[in-house]
């Protein structure tokens, strides 16, 4: 069986190399001097626009008070079942708050379906995106982990009004 | 039979019924708020209004008398708005408070303003405001924003339980529902209303936000509060029984059943008190032990009585499966003619309704299948006296607690050389007992037991238990269950390690080496329809969601009704 030959051969300066290392580091020299994209990320965070889909998070009013009232729509909606509320009787006005709230976040895809179905505004999706466990029983988020102050989400909250 | 002609179907009716009667009848719903089956016309809600061919306007089908020939459109453009129209007065003053009702997910106005809601409202004044979470009673309460006065739980309580506790006061958008001065809404039956009212105005304190509806699984069961037996739905989540409700069935309870079984008959299947895995007295304190184990003792311990000095107590509220497996137990493996049951009868529950005195749910059961002593065996009162004056050794009881109702028994229990018990819960006869087998609930297990007119009605488990997998032995699974591991905490719940005393008792007759050949309860079920004359051509089929009615030849002690 002959070999078969190449349509067209290397030229002579294609052969040698030399000019074609010479191309890459030029243009390797030309992006040092750009603007950098990189960012120093753990020392340096990433701060998220108002659109992105952190960890869900609970949110608290200034009084100290979760705006949920349990009512278990963000249990039912959710894809994964990642979430599981209990209600309870309370004194306040509203009846009813989570005496047990509990995110899975081994289960929890980010799709924010929670936060769309909640009647009360009282789960958002945060900037968290730091997740990660070494067992099954810390990815359990209860309400110490889940509640975050209204202060803090005020930008996805707005967000929330303008396009939901 | 006079025919009428609804939405283009002919149907046929009886003379006298309603218009919406004949299409229930007939499979058709026609939405109604106020309208109830068993309870008097009313006709306050005008959702039912319907097009009849030459009337002149649109009538309400409930109080509208079917006649033959009659022409009715129930979906017509025009009987539609109407219906639209209610809908939009009906939510008016209504809150928006579904997040935080218990009533949502069976709530009719939900449902219709689905159907029939606008979906938004043009009322842009402020609603009317009422009390909020008035507890009527003890086990009710009440929210007056959401009621859209019905009437029907002031008709309930007129019309079935004979108590009337409630009614309007006020006029127009201010009409609330209170009851009379100084009287609470406690009768027995008091709970109904929750079931009838068609918003969240009326409520369960007892099942308050405990769950919501949808996260529910229902197994279809029977009441065991009593001996009527009314038809249940049993409803879990994560593996616990979290609230009873009636189920229809006009041969027993219509839609009906009283708060002492709604309330008071399932708490013990949850309770922390519950016995997990068999248990023996080793130095004086009951010590868990394996179930082969166990078994292995109690047989060698029951092995060294000669079999006039053992004696069987039976239970009424064990099912006909558990009792007649005691009796094969006695008879044919021990030998002993000593077996009877205790019967539980109070004098002060009973009433024209629904309850009777007879609390226990099965003893006309246990006593069909055979739990009565044999020719010159001795009954109850008998053995008590034998274990007094040292002739019965040996005791072998069967989930009854028959210390707690009779507290002289304790001295004579501690009389026995060896006492065997199924317990579900820890209990003052567990105390005494020498062995202490963990039985199922009726909620765990497969069964049957017979009411107070001789029905027979089925028992299906919605408890799984240690050695149970929901889904493969066809128990209602809710969503959670469907989807759930066992990494998942709201999946598996408590798991209890017991057995049917059915099961219990094959397993201890292998270790007496006279195997019974039971593998599941049908297979008891079969081997009483073979030998027990009224159970005869009976299957589990045949006794179905509904029951059947056995033949009974009253040969048997009449049984206190």
């Amino acid at each position: 069986m002959a070999l078969k030959r190449r349509e067209k051969d290397l030229t002579f300066l294609e052969k040698i190399y030399i000019p074609e290392i010479v191309k890459g580091l030029s243009l390797t020299l030309k992006n040092m001097f750009k603007p950098k994209f990189t960012m120093q990320y753990p020392e340096e965070k990433f701060i998220p626009p108002a659109s992105y889909r952190g960890r869900p998070v609970l949110v608290m009013e200034e009084n100290g008070v979760e705006r949920c009232v349990a009512c278990g729509l963000c249990s039912r909606v959710c894809p994964p079942l990642a979430i599981e509320v209990q209600a309870a009787e309370t004194e306040n006005e509203k009846e009813r708050y989570p005496v047990k709230f509990e995110i899975n976040m081994l289960r929890c895809i980010f799709c924010g379906l929670c936060e769309e179905v909640c009647p009360e505004e009282a789960i958002v999706m945060s900037k968290d995106y730091e997740l990660a466990f070494t067992n099954r029983k810390d990815a359990l988020y209860g309400k110490d982990k889940l509640l975050t102050p209204v202060m803090q989400l005020q930008d996805r909250i707005d967000f929330l009004r303008n396009y939901k | 039979m006079p025919k009428f002609v609804l939405d283009g179907k002919e149907i046929e009716f009886e003379q006298g019924q309603t218009i919406i009667q004949a299409a229930k009848k007939n499979g058709i719903t026609i939405p109604h708020f106020c309208w109830h089956e068993s309870l008097s016309v009313s006709g306050n809600c005008r959702v039912c209004l319907v097009e009849i061919e030459k009337m002149p306007k649109l009538s309400i089908a409930c109080a509208t008398l079917a006649a033959d020939g009659m022409v009715v459109y129930s979906a017509s453009d025009k009987a539609l708005s109407a219906r639209n129209a209610v809908m939009e007065f009906e939510l008016i003053n209504h809150p928006l408070d579904c997040p935080i009702c218990d009533e949502a997910g069976e709530c009719k106005l939900q449902d219709y303003a689905y159907s029939h809601g606008a979906g938004e409202s043009r009322f842009n004044e402020e609603k009317t405001h009422k009390d909020k979470r008035v507890p009527l009673g003890p086990l009710v309460m009440f929210d007056g924003d959401r009621c859209i006065s019905c009437s029907r739980c002031i008709r309930f309580c007129d019309e079935i339980a004979k108590e009337p506790q409630l009614t309007f006061v006020k006029r127009g958008d201010r009409v609330t529902i209170v009851t009379y001065p100084g009287k609470q809404l406690d009768n027995p039956y008091s709970m109904n209303v929750t079931d009838i009212c068609p918003v969240g105005a009326l409520t369960s304190r007892d099942f308050r936000f405990k769950a919501r509806v949808w996260e529910l699984s229902k197994t279809k069961s029977v009441c065991n509060g009593c001996s009527r037996g009314c038809n249940i739905n049993l409803e879990v989540r994560n593996n616990k029984v979290l609230r009873l409700t009636p189920r229809q069935n006009d041969e027993v309870n219509s839609f009906w059943m009283c708060d002492h079984g709604r309330v008071n008959t399932y708490k013990f299947i949850n309770d922390e008190n519950r016995v997990d895995g068999p248990y023996l007295r080793r130095g004086g304190t009951l010590v868990r032990s394996g179930w082969d184990e166990a078994f292995a003792a109690a047989s060698s311990e029951l092995k060294s009585y000669s079999k006039n000095e053992i004696a069987f107590i039976g239970s009424p509220y064990a099912t006909c499966e558990d009792n007649y497996a005691l009796t094969k137990f006695a008879s044919s493996i021990i030998g002993t003619k000593h077996i009877d049951f205790m019967r539980h009868v109070d004098q002060t529950f009973g009433d024209n309704l629904l309850r009777k005195d007879d609390i226990t749910p099965n003893s006309l059961g246990a006593e069909i299948v055979g739990v009565v002593p044999g020719k010159g065996g001795l009954n109850l009162e008998g053995i008590i006296k034998g274990i007094k004056d040292g002739n019965i050794k040996a005791l072998y009881l069967i989930e009854d607690d028959l210390v707690e109702g009779n507290h002289e028994l304790q001295e004579v229990f501690a009389k026995l050389d060896l006492f065997i018990t199924h317990s579900t819960n820890f209990n003052k006869t567990t105390e005494l007992a020498d062995f202490v087998f963990p039985a199922s609930t009726y909620a765990e297990k497969n069964g049957t037991i017979v009411n107070f007119e001789g029905r027979l009605q089925r028992l299906r488990p919605a408890v799984a238990t240690f050695d149970v997998d929901r889904a493969l032995e066809g128990m209602s699974l809710s969503r959670w269950d469907k989807f759930g591991t066992k990494f998942d905490s709201w999946a598996e719940g408590n798991k209890h390690d017991v057995r049917s005393t059915w099961r219990i008792i094959v397993g201890l007759s292998g270790a007496m080496g006279h195997k019974l050949k039971y593998g599941v309860a049908e297979e008891v079920f079969w081997d009483i329809a073979k030998n027990v004359s009224s159970f005869s051509g009976l299957d589990y089929g045949k006794v179905g969601e509904l029951g059947a009615k056995l033949k009974l030849e009253l040969n048997t002690k009449t049984v206190t009704a």
